[in-house]
């Protein structure tokens, strides 16, 4: 597996780890570089999320509205309508979280730009807890017209994300690790919201994973590839639009599927990806996530494993599936 | 500019007409809420026939006003005064409610000429009248934003977020208006989650308020004038409205909050079927008294 698009020490282990939510600020700050009309709104959140560097840089662009995301939201559509592009900032439990019918209405039915970036998302979020660890947001973002959601790999692509959404004319939604996560992109792979990024052209399986576990996937293909078993690993960042050309050509292809997804296993990607496989071209699938449970304390390694998403447990439902592919 | 009474006559005859384009549009939707459309419609007359500026033919026009309805749901007074401004065709008003109509249930961006922005779900209007007076602020512009929102909901967090927000930034290039009329669906605001003292809570928050009667067009536009003079902080007035004003029957009684005209038979109301027929007569007949009172 040595895709130029995958960062060359993928499978070292001494691969860098960034936050996703740094490659946010960052590509935040550029967004700001850009374009005059983006500003950023934060409810009290500013140096976690990594809203900091646009609120030093822009003082004049930048809005606190303190803890009040239903405000949060709200201010912000107003904003977009006379022509600003807003980006709004908390952990993900919050907004879209507490602020869910405010998005709803005054943003995605009023179709405005506003951009909402929950960082914190998953059950990586660690010792604060099940209260703070965001495991329902894409399901609750997904199913809202006009919006798209897009779970980044890594900080890097985080960063393409954010500057490619201030682009995008509609409401869209960024989740973000709290973590630190290995960097498997480089400055070279492409960045395109709806189309999934194929990092390993196998034939048996398809592994489509987004967040963080696009980092294990690879992992577990790796070790699969040593069992004469060829995965397809599909970076599939943008849940929604859903890049369903990539996901029905893995189901032709490699006729089995195995989801992979820090967040509930009802309504995410593995449901987004099941939506698409079993209405048009149905294959084995397995998906990979929390099930129907909250989170708790604890390391966020630790907890991944408690949680069973791991290389092993990939490993195993790839195993599962290839039985029923047999049948 | 004081008002001569020719004038305020002008204003006050084509409020009548929106009342009536209201009863009349209920009755053709068969749903819809009666009482607090009534109510502002002399609030809106003023607004769209004499204080904002604004284009009908130009609805997109870059200088305009910003009107935002935070409590949507009496959009039927909002249709009909810009349907009395020449947003739309007068004719139109009859679609309200049905399918395929521009005339959504609740009012919808895009879906017609002069709906800044979505509304409905109560709380969210004063928020994005912020945002909106906020980044006409940003730009250097000197649009003025409107916001219309109910004392009903007062009593929503989203609402009070808002306050805090716009006393914080002083936001000075807006005006809110509050129909405080008294009556939510289950009851009077008071009985159900009381606001008072609206007048020393808004202050506290760190506004500027202006308390008037909301049927007196002289106060209204008085009170309009004097929001754009006050620099330092944003300017709230409390409009005192009587629900279902102009409709005898109707009057002060929240039962009429949510239903239209004939479409129940309500205790010491007509009966159903003859409602709407008492209601314009009675909003006929109020011609006469306004002509002959100024004359």
């Amino acid at each position: 597996m040595n895709d130029p698009h995958l960062n060359p020490k993928v499978f070292d282990e001494d691969i860098e780890q960034v936050p996703s939510r740094n490659g946010y600020g960052e590509g935040l700050v550029l967004a700001g570089e850009e374009n005059k009309n983006v500003v950023a709104l934060c409810a009290d959140l500013t140096e976690s999320t990594r809203t900091q560097g646009f609120a030093e840089k822009f003082p004049e662009r930048f809005v606190e509205i303190g803890v009040a995301e239903q405000n949060l939201a709200t201010v912000a559509s107003g904003m977009a309508a006379v022509g600003k592009i807003p980006f709004i900032t908390s952990y993900a439990m919050f907004s879209p979280g507490r602020n869910w019918e405010q998005i709803r209405t005054t943003i995605c039915y009023n179709n405005q730009p506003v951009k909402i970036i929950g960082s914190h998302a998953g059950i990586s979020v660690g010792p604060d807890g099940a209260t703070h660890q965001a495991l329902e947001d894409m399901a609750i973002t997904r199913v809202l017209p006009n919006m798209v959601v897009i779970a980044p790999a890594d900080a890097i692509e985080a960063r393409k994300a954010t500057v490619a959404i201030a682009h995008h004319p509609q409401p869209c939604y960024i989740r973000l690790s709290r973590e630190k996560v290995p960097v498997i992109t480089t400055e070279q792979t492409p960045f395109v919201i709806g189309q999934a990024e194929v990092f390993a052209e196998g034939k048996d399986v398809a592994i489509i994973a987004c967040g963080q576990m696009v980092y294990r996937a690879l992992l577990a293909a790796k070790e699969l590839e040593k069992h004469k078993i060829s995965p397809r690993v599909i970076n599939c960042h943008t849940i929604k639009p859903l890049d369903s050309k990539t996901i029905l050509k893995a189901a032709e292809q490699c006729g089995a599927i195995v989801t992979v997804e820090e967040h509930q296993v009802t309504g995410g990607l593995g449901a987004a990806v099941a939506e698409v496989v079993s209405q048009n071209f149905p294959v084995p699938m397995k998906i990979i996530g929390v099930e129907d449970r909250f989170g708790e304390s604890g390391d966020p390694n630790e907890l991944l494993e408690k949680f069973g998403l791991t290389k092993e447990a990939i490993i195993k439902a790839v195993t599962s599936v290839l039985r029923m592919k047999d049948k | 500019m004081a008002l001569s009474a020719q004038d305020i006559q002008k204003l006050e005859l084509k409020a009548d007409i929106i009342r009536q384009d209201i009863i009349k549009m209920l009755v053709e939707a068969k749903s819809g809420h009666s009482a607090g459309p009534l109510g502002m419609a002399d609030v809106f007359t003023a607004l769209y026939f004499h204080v904002m500026t604004h284009d009908p033919v130009k609805p997109d026009w870059e200088e305009r006003d910003r009107l935002v309805l935070s409590n949507g749901h009496i959009c039927p007074v909002w249709y009909a005064a810009l349907a009395e401004a020449g947003y739309f065709p007068v004719s139109e008003l009859k679609t309200l409610r049905k399918l395929g109509t521009r005339l959504q249930g609740h009012p919808h961006r895009g879906a017609l000429p002069g709906v800044e922005t979505t509304s409905g779900p109560l709380g969210s209007g004063l928020s994005q009248a912020c945002g909106m007076a906020l980044a006409l602020q940003m730009d250097g512009k000197k649009n003025w934003v409107w916001c219309l929102t109910s004392d009903g909901e007062h009593d929503a967090g989203n609402t009070w977020e808002a306050i805090l927000f716009a006393g914080k930034n002083k936001i000075n290039n807006l005006t809110v208006i509050i129909d405080r009329n008294n009556i939510q669906i289950d009851g009077f605001t008071e009985d159900i989650m009381p606001l008072e003292p609206l007048k020393e809570k808004y202050e506290a928050f760190g506004w500027h308020v202006i308390e008037i009667d909301g049927h007196n067009f002289e106060q209204i536009i008085d009170a309009c004038d004097e929001s754009k003079a006050i620099f330092n902080k944003p300017v709230v007035i409390i409009a005192h409205t009587i629900p279902g004003k102009g409709v005898d029957f109707m009057e002060k009684d929240f039962r009429w909050h949510g239903i239209p005209p004939d479409s129940a038979d309500v205790k010491g109301a007509p009966p159903k079927g003859e409602q709407a027929k008492k209601a314009l007569s009675e909003l006929r007949t109020l011609q006469g008294k306004i002509r002959s009172e100024h004359e």
